[in-house]
């Protein structure tokens, strides 16, 4: 049985172009970047050509890019450092809907006795802008905003919060990790201080990050050892790991247009012809500006863990937001934080798609998810047929 | 990726019994799509009084079917008291086991069984005498009391994989931790039974007494009330609330929930009690 993979957002394929760049980086050019001799000094002028292929997919200097081991710890570096420069202030703003890099973080910051200020989406997914711009203060010290969020692909005005914050002094990061690759981003004009990714959403490996902090934005490490990454971050460089993220930004940087001109057309198929097929079905932040890969569907009435496997048997690879595949109890709490009912909540289907993806393999979907939910629904107590009313708004 | 037996795997991609029995001899629903989790539970007896059919429906994950696939596969050919005696561990066995995080299912089988048996003998499921403990799944003390004592949990965790119960907020994992600590401080007197020959009505009111001086007095004092023995007539014990007891709105749900369950815990089932006014 073929795979058909539509949960990018987890993670994807190491493109064979990137994979192909790393091999010799494993057992050919082994050295040590920070060794005296030759043979290691190539790979730290190799690393320095991924380097500058990574600034330029965000426009910036290749000396604002800082390679860590993945989004998770570029997150906790920048907010960790925001905090660290400014001992004097106690309060982060963020928002419902983050990333657990960055919520969990907060949660744990909050224990230590940080106030934290969680702004409100609406029920499209959009952030409160209002509430946003109250919420700074003098005591603020960073604020942290997602520039599109992982489960609905709802994309954020971050260049414009990042104003608001420069405005008073407060610095801004940002958690690019799903949006990197799908749409332009362009640092260099904006007042975005720090910036997150990770390389194994763009067709990288795992176990690759990076951290843009701007010129001149103080900074303090997380990781303390050597001198590499100019002393911000100790470690001996993860060398194939970084020629192959170099590599895969080259090729996001060439493909954007295809993510939004291929990869948003299949999208867009799947998306109408599963409420096509499908009676009460909404696509959650439909409304709003989203990635182009990305759709969550809710299917009122049944739960999305059966869905899920129920679609594995077919060799479909998608992720829900149900509480039953959360690990908690509780469905996500992106869904939550936008009002999603729970009778939707629990039956939410993120599919998320990539270059690779093919026209015949959204056939394959949108013809095995009907009988799916049918056969579900049929099961289900709650589902009678006259519950076929307003659907599909 | 849950670890799921194979059996869970064949009873959730080809379930058994689902479905409604029309005019069944006992009904349950349980859950809510709130809470992720919902059983609907119908059975049918034979002219011998024993389950022919028993059917489900359920909204919920794969071993939330699988449960329930498996209890109705249980069910059949069996006598209500029985059936009775099925426990959720029975449904996990008969599974070959659950992921500890997915236990709940098989509490909520459980669970919609003794409430259709219930309905069948004709009895109320409301147990007024219950508090919800944890307001985000709408467990209550009693449920958390019956999962802790039946499965031997020891941790709040476990009685959230079993329950549920402070999955949620977390406000109530301090309230959870007492029941488990009473429920196994209990278990420990079990061990020495207390009333082993016959119970002389003598015997039984030293021991009344005792067990309300040394174990419900200065329970109820922690929170400012107290309790008086008026008289002990056949198995009915007439006590009088003192203190902020007399007052208090929760003083018939402790009555009934703690002292009473207290007596019939450590001196005889049969107890009842009853408040005076004095």
């Amino acid at each position: 049985m073929k795979t058909i993979y539509l949960d990018n957002n987890a993670t994807t394929m190491v493109a064979p172009e990137v994979l192909e760049e790393m091999l010799p980086y494993f057992s050919q050019y082994y050295g040590n970047p920070s060794s005296m001799h030759s043979f290691g000094g190539r790979t730290a002028k190799d690393i320095n050509d991924a380097r500058e292929k990574t600034a330029s997919l965000i426009g910036a200097e290749p000396d604002e890019i800082v390679f860590t081991s993945c989004g998770t710890e570029s997150d906790n570096t920048a907010i960790m450092s925001a905090l660290d420069v400014n001992p004097s202030r106690r309060h982060i703003v963020t928002t419902r809907v983050e990333h657990p890099a960055v919520r969990a973080l907060c949660e744990h910051l909050a224990e230590k006795g940080y106030l934290i200020t969680t702004i409100d989406v609406d029920g499209d997914g959009n952030l409160n802008m209002d509430q946003y711009e109250k919420s700074l203060t003098k005591d603020t010290a960073v604020v942290s905003i997602m520039w599109a969020n992982n489960e609905t692909g709802v994309i954020f005005p971050v260049e414009k919060a990042a104003q608001l914050a420069q405005e008073r002094g407060i610095l801004f990061h940002t958690d690019a990790v799903q949006a990197m690759g799908k749409i332009p981003i362009d640092i260099k004009n904006s007042a975005i201080d720090m910036l997150s990714f990770s390389g194994h959403k763009l067709h990288a490996q795992k176990g690759i990050g990076v951290l843009y902090i701007r010129r001149g934005t103080r900074f303090s490490p997380y990781l303390i050892g050597g001198h590499q990454e100019k002393g911000r971050r100790g470690g001996t460089e993860n060398t194939p790991a970084i020629i192959g993220l170099g590599r895969a930004c080259e090729l996001a940087n060439q493909q954007l247009s295809k993510e939004n001109g291929h990869v948003r057309a299949l999208r867009d198929r799947l998306e109408s012809e599963i409420i096509n097929r499908i009676p009460n079905v909404k696509v959650n932040g439909g409304r709003s500006p989203r990635l182009p890969n990305t759709s969550n569907i809710s299917f009122e009435f049944v739960e999305g863990e059966s869905i899920l496997l129920l679609l594995d048997q077919y060799g479909i690879c998608a992720s829900s937001g149900s509480a039953c595949t959360s690990g908690s109890l509780q469905p996500s709490h992106v869904l939550r934080a936008m009002g999603v009912p729970y009778t939707m909540a629990h039956g939410s289907i993120r599919f998320s798609l990539s270059i690779y993806n093919t026209s015949e393999e959204i056939d394959v979907v949108i013809n095995t998810l009907p009988p799916i939910i049918e056969r579900l629904r049929n099961m289900s107590p709650y589902w009678t047929s006259d519950n076929t009313v307003c659907a599909n708004q | 990726m849950w670890e799921y037996t194979d059996k869970v795997r064949e009873h959730f991609l080809n379930p058994k019994n689902i479905g409604e029995i029309e005019d069944p001899d006992g009904l349950a629903e349980v859950g809510s799509i709130a809470c992720g989790d919902a059983l609907k539970l119908t059975f049918k007896l034979d002219e011998n009084k024993r389950i022919k059919d028993a059917r489900f429906k359920t909204f919920g994950c794969a071993s939330a079917i699988a449960s329930a696939s498996a209890l109705t596969e249980m069910l059949k050919g069996k006598t209500v008291e029985e059936a009775m005696k099925i426990t959720n561990q029975d449904i996990a066995n008969y599974l070959g086991g659950l992921p500890p995080e997915k236990m709940h299912c098989s509490v909520l089988g459980q669970e919609a069984l003794e409430k259709a048996i219930e309905h069948y003998r004709g009895v109320s499921h409301k147990r007024p005498d219950e508090e919800i403990v944890c307001v985000c799944f709408g467990v209550t003390d009693g449920e958390i009391e019956q999962a802790v004592r039946q499965n031997n949990l020891t941790t709040i965790d476990e009685v959230t994989n079993y329950t549920k119960a402070g999955g949620g907020c977390k406000n109530c994992h301090e309230k959870i931790k007492a029941i488990i600590d009473r429920v196994h401080a209990s278990g420990k007197q079990e061990e020495k039974p207390l009333e082993k020959p016959k119970l002389t009505n003598l015997k039984k009111m030293r021991m009344i007494e005792e067990i309300i001086e040394r174990e419900i007095k200065p329970s109820l004092k922690q929170d400012g009330g107290d309790i008086e023995l008026i008289d002990i007539v056949d198995n009915r014990v007439l006590v009088a609330t003192r203190g902020a007891c007399a007052t208090c709105q929760a003083s018939q749900a402790t009555l009934k929930g703690f002292v009473e369950w207290k007596l019939k815990e450590l001196v005889s089932p049969e107890l009842i009690v009853e408040e005076v006014s004095l």
